[in-house]
């Protein structure tokens, strides 16, 4: 009975990460907006930065590879392969957030060192999106930092508490 | 042999010198980057503007502290030290107390966060250094490495040391949860096994 909430637990918290991981890919893909700036129109898109499309490359990734492994069977011997690669799938996400929230940050203050006006004063709506997925893929972290340890646990006998 | 008190690491086995030589490795890697980077500063007087034929100058300063994703990797880097060093004195000093189960567990889940944690510093500041490098003329940054070459060049060579760092601690977790694994199959068998134990 344990056992079987243990596994329920566990897809259950994949299905959301892959649900988080997908919502921040969509979210940073559609989010496109025009500004007329008097003559100058600035289009952003969020393949200018060379972050966000890392973002989004790792978030598609760790989509993909969390619906293929909601698929595993419970006492299929790839489970030690599952640890490394979540261990690999988690170092991907903090990676491509913590890349896509400082650059992020540069387009939202500037940086008056070195001479970088803010961004997010004319595009209001793409930076509230932008905004929007690296929540999405807060979320999707924090889903997999408990699913690491989910799949250790379930790898490494149970009575690995027991003192012998 | 009663009970199943296998000491797990001896000081002599193969799995115990392999993790403090990775951990010694990459203690002096993410040092070196926590350090390279924080010493980083460029001090330049460039002429800003020129009013008639009078040249303006101003004295300007590249140090780390003004981007925020720099201040994080120094931060990141002297966290991942620190705990690599603390690991290495409790290898050093204490081998015999590592046969308790939640002890190797802990030190696996703290070696995969703080390889996490090295990993995301190390990106956020070579995405920014990419901005300083080549500049975004989507949202007109202009590029600030054509002016202070030095500030560019400890910067990437920080850079290097932190993601050499990065591959280290991976390979410090990879070795932290073989031990976990290992630790835990002796546990499960209900024999005592015979032979002396080493990691295989």
């Amino acid at each position: 009975m344990v056992k079987l909430t243990q596994r329920l637990g566990g897809l259950v918290l994949r299905f959301a990460a892959f649900c988080a991981a997908l919502g921040a890919v969509i979210a940073m893909i559609t989010s496109r907006e025009r500004s007329s700036f008097f003559v100058l129109s600035l289009v952003a898109k969020y393949s200018d930065l060379a972050a966000f499309k890392y973002f989004v490359i790792a978030n598609a990734i760790v989509s993909v590879y969390s619906f293929l492994v909601l698929f595993l069977p419970k006492e299929s011997l790839l489970w030690k392969f599952v640890v490394v690669l979540d261990l690999i799938v988690t170092m991907l996400l903090t990676s491509s957030l913590s890349a896509a929230v400082a650059v992020a940050q540069v387009g939202k203050r500037g940086n008056a060192n070195a001479g970088w006006l803010p961004i997010c004063g004319q595009v209001p709506r793409f930076c509230d999106q932008i905004t929007g997925a690296l929540i999405a893929g807060l979320v999707a972290l924090v889903l997999y930092v408990f699913l690491l340890i989910v799949s250790i646990h379930h790898v490494v006998d149970p009575f690995l508490l027991r003192k012998s | 042999m009663a009970g199943g008190k296998t000491v797990l690491a001896g000081g002599n086995t193969k799995s115990w010198k392999l993790l403090l030589g990775l951990r010694i490795f990459a203690f002096m890697a993410t040092l070196a980057a926590a350090i390279v980077m924080a010493l980083n500063k460029e001090t330049k007087t460039l002429v800003v503007a020129t009013i008639g034929t009078v040249p303006i100058k101003a004295t300007l300063t590249a140090k780390f502290q003004h981007t925020p994703a720099f201040v994080f990797f120094v931060i990141a880097n002297v966290m991942a030290s620190f705990h690599n060093l603390l690991m290495i004195a409790l290898q050093i000093f204490s081998p015999k107390l590592e046969h308790k189960g939640l002890h190797v567990l802990s030190i696996a889940i703290l070696d995969m966060l703080n390889a996490t944690l090295v990993s995301a510093a190390a990106n956020a500041a070579v995405f920014v250094a990419e901005l300083g490098k080549n500049g975004n003329k989507h949202a007109k940054w202009n590029k600030v490495c054509d002016r202070f070459a030095t500030y560019c060049d400890h910067g990437a060579g920080a850079l290097i040391a932190a993601f050499a760092g990065v591959i280290l601690m991976i390979l410090v977790s990879g070795v932290s949860i073989s031990r976990l694994l290992f630790n835990s199959n002796k546990f499960s068998t209900t024999k005592a096994p015979a032979t002396a134990t080493d990691v295989p």
